[in-house]
């Protein structure tokens, strides 16, 4: 039975609510207000600046800017894919196929690069995959290249490195819905005849897709709203969104047409969350657990 | 005798429901108190109004004769043993138990000294250092019980302290607890919904029924004459009959089935016409083939259904001539009616006196029988 | 299938080889970043000239080791003056966030909810961005009408400091809410039964058991804070937090400094990562 409401002591409710308060409006609601509103006016002098549309129009006018979105967009939800298509097997070997014994073991490990920075992970991809990086060096020694070649600062090395980046932010809430799976669903269904195919439709994927939701929202929001990774590992001309970003507020100052872009963002990754979880029907409070 | 605890017309309302409605009762210092009865029947709320975690709508709790109702629950000198128990999985038995100690500002060789007194009284000497998840589940019991009785308090409230324990343990825990009361001499204010738990440990007895008492008395009392049809059903096994009552010239009750039996009955009623009654025969005051020249016992015979052998509670399922009605017959494990066999023919008689009779209600109550 | 039903041995060996690749392929990059901390040479590449601790303890001129190595020690010394501040904000915080969330009960709770998760589903480039206009917009506002000029109001530290908070501390009010989920509350009334007051019952009873998932998030939330790089690329000022630092010298190439501060990190945090690990798994 619940605690007595009437014994409740509100000040309590006042002492935890004032910092969270003013933490989710002053950095949160307030400062997205602000992007917005920002958003929608010219360059000026603060007050003297106008309402205008034309950052948006910039964005839409500007062949440049909306293909860096809509190609930062459908690469974000690619590596999601690819993300998922490895986390499965792997998430289910460890915590289903494993001996227990290193079942425990591998989940450690997994985890471990888990919490190096991304700048760091991309800098050991950097040294392995230059002109004169290890695996050049490698490859040439076992003669199967003849001259060194640039691996680095393209489309598929990105993406592979974006892909390294945000895996384990899948692997974890996987293992967790993984691990919750009982054996006993799969002998059943293995006892009743079903084949491989049929338990990974049938029981495996129904049973794991909160984890495999919010796996996948974590995933496609960081790489989304990456900026080292593109950055460091794609192609020169090929830019990112958050560059995009950067530079309008960083190099060319231009805050209002940066407001725009960041808003657009924002709306977009919102809009994809929410077509992904209507897709599946799940919650967005229950699969950001 | 001191009246360690008073409880005078007290009501809780969860908004437009009431849980527990007017109740009043007092409790003798040194007594062990149950109140009985079924899920969400309101013994919880009851208690935790009387812990003071729960404030009465209206009604007053007095404890040795102070009323309770304005001080705070960490207060008062009621103690209270939870029906999960809530011991402090992260403290070992020894903090858990000097942990009320503490809180009043008790220090050292004189703590250490209480607690171990304690352990020494629940059975558990030595138990200090161990940690609340290497105990087991009787263990856990006797930590809970010693850390709310180290603070000597008024009185003890028990909520469902046994239920989480498998039968057998439940069997010993209840001689232990009516023991270990006797030895102490604190009064015990305990709940439970198991009948069995209230009638071998207490004193006095209250049947609770949606948020109000039924009947509160001894043991025996609920047992041979309970107060109403929805004590005869709680307390003990019973079975139902619907009757309607007549009275014969000489002025003798009978109970009248619609399959035609007429049963004499011990003690006069107020009848009136058109009301069905029930009436109540405990399976264990069955006769099965009585003396045929006894006129004095009701009679009516039955098809054995079925043999429902559990040892010594061994029960007969009988179904009376005529009807489609199921009668529980409890069944002497002395070799005496070893020739009884499912589909046999018996006759199944009951003293006048063991029968008790009700105005119908239709209140259900849940079958745990 | 699983491992107690019968399986082939292709399948299973299929199933060896891919873990076997994958295995490789996360930590390939972290083991050549480590080893080549130690190569005796002016690249972080091979070939091997040779083991050395010059990367870490070199006074150069040749090779100056991260111990000696100013300006990045300089922003080390800056990406943990900001870390031991969010991790102590965003402890609090986030502890009293999940009080909140958990144990009280008013109006609005589930949008207030809904909001607490939305750093987590916010871009950290755009929750950087928009606290840079907003605490512009509320230092130029206290400036003109005002006449106070709120210097941590712009880039810098304090700003800093406010990007990383602003999202770590959804971090640790999920890692403590997870704890605080399965605490049952009835420990909390025999605390008070058994007469402690209510600052006693938090403190005695709560708290205690929070302990591990409070500690475990204050260690999350100071690695996130001292590897954080999209937020505080924005709000950074000055003082060059190590991440920053680092951007510039790994993106135009550098002497396997780096490795060798890369080494430090990659141990320091596999240490946190697996002490929370292990804690968080003993206190289930
Ligand atoms: N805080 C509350 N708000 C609303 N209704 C409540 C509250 N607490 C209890 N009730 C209701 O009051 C009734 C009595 O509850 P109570 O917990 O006292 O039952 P109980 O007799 O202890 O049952 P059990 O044997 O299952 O523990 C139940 O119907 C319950 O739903
Ligand atoms: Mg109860």
């Amino acid at each position: 039975m619940k605690n007595s409401k009437t014994h409740k002591i509100r000040w309590s409710l006042i002492i935890f609510i004032t910092p969270v308060l003013l933490w989710l409006f002053l950095l949160i609601v307030f400062p997205q207000l602000e992007l917005l509103k920002m958003s929608f006016f010219g360059t000026g002098l603060p007050g003297k600046a106008n309402f205008t549309f034309a950052n948006y129009a910039a964005f839409f006018t500007e062949p440049i800017y909306w293909l860096t979105f809509v190609r930062t967009a459908l690469y974000s939800i690619t590596v999601t894919l690819l993300v998922l298509a490895i986390s499965l097997p792997l998430t289910f070997y460890i915590t289903k196929i494993a001996k227990i014994q290193t079942q425990g073991f591998l989940t450690v490990v997994v985890l471990i690069p888990f919490w190096i920075s991304e700048l760091i992970q991309v800098y050991g991809w950097m040294i392995l995959l230059r002109e004169s990086g290890i695996l050049n060096k490698f490859l040439l020694s076992l003669g199967i290249f003849k001259q060194p070649h640039e691996l680095l600062y393209n489309n598929v090395t990105m993406l592979m490195g974006l892909v390294y980046i945000s895996m384990l932010f899948m692997i974890v809430p996987l293992i967790g819905v993984m691990q919750s799976l009982d054996d006993s669903l799969i002998e059943a269904a293995y006892d009743l005849g079903a084949k491989k195919i049929t338990i990974w439709k049938k029981i495996i994927i129904p049973y794991v897709t909160p984890g495999i939701m919010s796996g996948s929202i974590l995933v496609f929001m960081l790489v989304l709203g990456s900026y080292l990774t593109p950055k460091l590992m794609g192609g020169k001309n090929a830019l990112w969104f958050t560059e995009q970003i950067y530079n309008s507020m960083i190099i060319y100052f231009n805050w209002n047409q940066g407001a725009a872009f960041g808003f657009l963002l924002l709306l977009l990754s919102s809009l994809i969350i929410f077509v992904a979880l209507k897709i599946t029907r799940q919650d967005f409070r229950k699969v950001i657990k | 005798m001191q009246i360690a605890l008073s409880v005078k017309n007290l009501t809780k309302k969860f908004g437009d429901f009431t849980a527990v409605n007017n109740i009043s009762f007092d409790v003798e210092d040194g007594k062990f108190f149950s109140i009985l009865g079924p899920s969400g029947c309101g013994k919880t709320t009851l208690l935790r109004m009387i812990a003071g975690f729960h404030k009465p709508t209206s009604g007053i709790i007095e404890l040795r004769g102070k009323n309770v109702i304005e001080v705070e629950p960490n207060k008062r000198p009621v103690n209270l043993v939870f029906q999960n128990l809530a011991l402090f999985p992260m403290m070992n038995v020894f903090e858990n138990i000097a942990f009320g100690l503490r809180r009043r500002n008790e220090k050292g060789q004189v703590v250490t000294s209480k607690v171990s007194e304690m352990l020494e009284r629940v059975g558990l000497p030595g138990y200090e250092k161990k940690e609340i998840n290497q105990l087991s589940g009787g263990q856990k019991q006797r930590v809970a019980i010693a850390r709310a009785l180290v603070l000597k308090p008024t009185v003890l409230l028990l909520d469902e302290p046994l239920g989480a324990l498998d039968a057998k343990l439940r069997e010993h825990m209840k001689v232990e607890l009516k023991k270990l009361q006797a030895q102490v001499g604190t009064t015990f204010v305990y709940i439970t919904h198991d009948q069995s738990e209230a009638m071998v440990m207490s004193d006095h007895v209250a049947v609770m029924n949606s948020g109000h008492f039924e009947q509160l008395d001894t043991p025996q009392n609920l047992y041979n004459s309970p107060a109403s049809s929805f004590v005869a059903q709680f307390v003990g096994n019973n079975n139902k009959f619907i009757v309607g009552l007549q009275k014969d010239e000489s002025g003798n009750f009978y109970a009248t089935t619609p399959e035609g039996g007429k049963f004499l009955l011990a003690e006069p009623f107020d009848i009136e016409s058109d009301t069905t009654f029930e009436m109540y025969v405990r399976p264990e005051a069955m006769i099965i083939n009585p003396d045929i020249d006894d006129k004095t016992i009701n009679v009516l015979k039955a098809d054995v259904k079925a043999l429902l052998f559990d040892g010594g509670n061994s029960r007969l399922l009988v179904v009376p001539e005529n009807s489609d009605m199921e009668l529980i017959v409890a069944l002497p494990q002395n070799h005496q009616f070893d020739y009884i066999k499912a589909k046999d023919k018996i006759r199944v008689g009951w003293h006048p006196k063991s029968a008790v009779c009700f105005k119908r209600s239709e209140e259900k109550i849940y079958e745990e029988f | 299938m699983i491992r107690t039903l019968p399986n082939s041995t292709s399948y299973k060996a299929a199933y060896k080889l891919f873990i076997v690749l994958f295995f490789i392929f996360l930590f390939s990059p972290i083991i050549v970043t480590m080893v080549l901390a130690f190569n005796n040479s002016m690249y972080p590449s091979l070939p091997w000239q040779g083991f050395t601790w010059k990367w870490f303890f070199g006074k150069g001129p040749d090779k100056i080791g991260i111990f000696h190595d100013a300006a990045n020690l300089r922003s080390i010394y800056s990406s943990i003056h900001v870390a031991i501040t969010v991790t102590i904000l965003s402890t609090i915080v986030g502890t009293m966030a999940s009080f909140l969330f958990e144990h009280e009960d008013f109006k609005f709770k589930g949008t207030l909810y809904f909001l607490m998760l939305a750093p987590l589903v916010i871009p950290g480039v755009i929750l950087g961005i928009s606290i840079l206009l907003f605490a512009n917009a509320v230092g130029t506002f206290f400036q003109n009408v005002l006449g106070i000029d709120l210097q941590f109001l712009g880039p810098g530290y304090w700003l800093v400091v406010f990007g990383q908070f602003s999202f770590i501390t959804t971090v640790v009010t999920m890692t403590v809410s997870a704890r605080l989920k399965k605490f049952d509350r009835t420990l909390e009334d025999a605390a008070y039964n058994l007469g402690a007051n209510k600052f006693q019952v938090i403190w005695f009873i709560t708290l205690k058991y929070l302990r591990p998932s409070i500690a475990g998030g204050a260690a999350i939330a100071f690695l996130m804070s001292f590897q954080n790089f999209n937020t505080t690329l924005f709000l950074v000022g000055s003082n060059a937090t190590l991440p920053i630092k680092l951007f510039t010298q790994v993106r135009d190439g550098s002497t396997p400094v780096i490795n060798a501060i890369a080494f430090i990190l990659i141990l320091v945090s596999s240490i946190i990562a697996v002490t929370t690990l292990f804690t968080g798994k003993k206190s289930e």
